[in-house]
């Protein structure tokens, strides 16, 4: 196999895996810009994974498994933006207690909500149909870049979401809201704006967001239910969105970086590559290199005098009333 | 407002753990009690895995004893001192005997099992024992040797991929046993491994697998705990080696050529047998072909009746003890001879072993 070759199959690869990844940090992205910590991601993300595996094996609809998908991510995000932003609770220990919620939740339904047959287990079901690669004429025969042109619907939904994100988030009227409301919600709610009622919609966003993440999986890229079939993809998606100093436009480099590490991790042994880095040390990278754009940027922002890049408001409750 | 918002947190996290932990079932002491015997999986059976299959060893021991017993599972116990807890409360609940199915189980059950001498603990895949604890395991690198001669037979390019949960002994026994096969019926096979670093996680382990695809592997075999790296073999029109259960079946296609599977009823029904008559002596068992712990599932249809002629007259005269994998010589992946001509390995050997025979291409360390 020449090397084009093979970085051609290592970005399919990349991009297979990736879609569940950016889907998750991109929704990240939303809620953490508007305050909001949600470490609740990985729970949600399998509720989003099983809901849209179970609907879809009942109804045999990808597109309506993919709405309930999105739906549950909401749901659960809505508990979340409810005890934080309503009850003003700690956001890390809530987020937290959301995923082992919604991992034990989805688990536990994973069991229930399959057909007599099985037991009413849906574990070992195969699904008629899943979201397959759709090839676009001419396009996906280029080397390299080939590789984007030859990915599921999900993928290719991406493509238009991240630059509509950034768009959206720098350019609009609602997006410098989103953002006042993360960086200074008492100047932002002093402007009119209701800081509440905006970080209810994005944290519930992210929620749609993580939710289609865990359909991806489930309906796409290893299509079936398995007990916590995230695995730790919801973790990873919070340390992309540090990798991305909170902007969409980083995401879709971060994925390729995180994404393509894994990926290559694989491809080299598959080579019968001499590892001259362990294997064991590829799997860490990711978070590794989360903790070197971390110092990088601290250092950087030091320098300018300026402010981190993480929203200011960040995993702050906001109360009208409190001075 | 405050105190609500903690009081509902507290509330999530003690939910939680009632979805996420296991069932436990007890019923009523009666006046000719079944006798209780306790099973502790390091996940949930149902996985269609590892813990999947000691269930249906479980259940088998159910069907055999029928009202003569009485099971307690215990599932998704973490490999720490929650194990220990797992253990006592069975205990507390009158179990007599108690199966425990993972590797790091075996310091905590020996610890308990040193403070009740009165219950009999069976510990599967460790060394670890006492006077009333034994361990037990099988020789799956039989059934891996035999499905190596299906995969080089059947593999057009000769190049086999393994997807490899970790670098344990018993991984690497059984890659290599799967090598030596391929390489029985093909001299020229090759096999790639990668290793995934966890023993369940269906998107790495897909990955694993298609990127050994990628590099032109035509059959994919795996030491995992998911259908993911056979299904994406069958995806691309490559052909697959199942593991643990019948992929075949789960599947629903014939290009699983055939899958090694355990059979842990053979142990269990004995075992329980002498707890109940008072004979139970601690062991360590490593059970083979002859007492039926480890067996192949029914080869695919694709796969020429002369090999699987072949496979069978094989396991025959491993079952006669005329025949073993790990016999003659055997040269590890850099070409230094391990093993000399004429010499039989110990099972203590195999129990440690950390190189790979020569064909294999990775590394076992």
């Amino acid at each position: 196999m020449n090397s084009l070759d093979l970085i051609t199959k290592l970005l399919a690869a990349t991009l297979a895996m990736g879609t569940s990844l950016t889907y998750a940090t991109l929704g990240e992205v939303f809620t953490e810009k508007s305050g909001v910590l949600n470490l609740g991601l990985e729970g949600t993300m399998l509720m989003g994974a099983l809901s849209g595996f179970a609907v879809t094996f009942h109804t045999q609809s990808l597109m309506l498994g993919v709405i309930i998908a999105m739906l549950t991510g909401g749901l659960f995000s809505l508990i979340h933006a409810f005890l934080t932003i309503s009850l003003r609770s700690n956001q890390v220990v809530t987020g937290l207690s959301i995923t082992m919620f919604g991992t034990g939740l989805a688990n536990f339904l994973g069991k229930r909500l399959g057909p007599v047959e099985n037991n009413l287990n849906l574990v070992g079901l195969n699904l008629a149909a899943k979201f397959e690669n759709i090839q676009i004429p001419l396009l996906h025969k280029i080397p390299v870049i080939g590789a984007f042109f030859d990915v599921s619907i999900l993928t290719y939904l991406l493509y238009i979401l991240l630059p509509l994100s950034w768009y959206f988030m720098y350019k609009t009227k609602h997006g410098l809201t989103l953002r006042s409301v993360g960086e200074a919600p008492r100047t932002a709610a002093a402007m009119g704006i209701n800081v509440n009622k905006t970080r209810y919609i994005y944290t519930v966003l992210g929620g749609f967001f993580a939710g289609v993440g865990g359909a991806a999986l489930s309906l796409s890229f290893t299509p079936s239910w398995n007990d916590s079939m995230t695995g730790g993809i919801g973790w990873i998606a919070i340390a992309l969105v540090i990798f991305s100093a909170w902007n969409p436009a980083r995401v879709a480099i971060g994925t390729l970086v995180f994404g393509g590490i894994t990926s290559l991790q694989f491809f080299l042994q598959a080579a019968g590559f001499k590892m001259v880095i362990p294997v064991q040390f590829l799997a860490i990278a990711p978070y590794f290199i989360t903790v070197v754009t971390l110092i990088i940027m601290t250092i950087n922002s030091i320098k300018n005098k300026g402010s981190f890049a993480s929203p200011s408001a960040l995993g702050t409750p906001f109360a009208i009333d409190e001075k | 407002m405050k105190k609500l918002s903690i009081l509902l947190t507290c509330a999530l996290c003690t939910l939680a753990p009632i979805f996420a932990g296991g069932s436990t079932e007890t019923a009523e002491m009666s006046e000719d009690a079944p006798m209780k015997v306790g099973v502790i999986y390091v996940s949930a059976p149902g996985d269609f895995g590892y813990s999947y299959m000691h269930d249906q060893g479980t259940i088998a021991a159910e069907e055999y004893f029928g009202d003569k017993i009485e099971v307690i599972r215990m599932e998704n116990i973490a490999e720490n001192e929650e194990s220990e807890r797992a253990m006592e409360s069975l205990i507390d609940e009158g179990c007599k005997i108690i199966f425990a199915n993972s590797y790091n189980y075996q310091q905590y059950m020996q610890n308990v099992a040193k403070e009740h001498p009165d219950v009999y603990f069976e510990h599967c895949s460790g060394y670890l024992d006492n006077e009333n604890m034994s361990n037990y395991f099988g020789r799956m690198y039989q059934m891996r040797y035999l499905s190596g001669i299906i995969a080089g037979q059947m593999s057009e390019s000769g190049n086999l991929g393994y997807v490899g949960a970790f670098n344990t002994p018993e991984v690497v026994r059984g890659i290599n046993a799967f090598t030596l096969g391929a390489r029985s019926v093909n001299p020229d096979a090759t096999v790639t491994v990668v290793w995934t670093n966890t023993w369940f996680d269906p998107s790495k382990e897909k990955q694993a697998a298609e990127s050994l695809l990628d590099g032109g592997c035509d059959v994919i075999a795996q030491h995992q705990d998911t259908t993911e790296p056979a299904k994406a073999a069958i995806d691309r029109g490559a052909y697959a080696i199942g593991y643990n259960a019948n992929f075949m079946e789960l599947t629903g296609s014939n290009h699983v050529l055939v899958s090694p599977m355990w059979n842990w009823g053979s142990y269990m029904i004995p075992e329980i047998q002498k707890a109940m008559d008072g004979t139970w002596t601690s062991q360590s068992y490593w059970g083979g072909l002859d007492d039926d712990m480890i067996l192949l599932s029914p080869v695919s249809d694709l796969v020429p009746s002369d090999t699987v002629d072949a496979v069978m007259a094989l396991e025959q005269q491993m079952r006669d003890d005329t025949f073993d994998v790990f016999w003659g010589e055997l040269k590890d992946n850099t070409g230094t001879v391990r093993q000399a001509a004429g010499e039989k390995m110990s099972d203590g050997d195999m129990l440690t072993m950390d190189w790979f025979v020569e064909g294999v291409i990775g590394s076992a360390k």
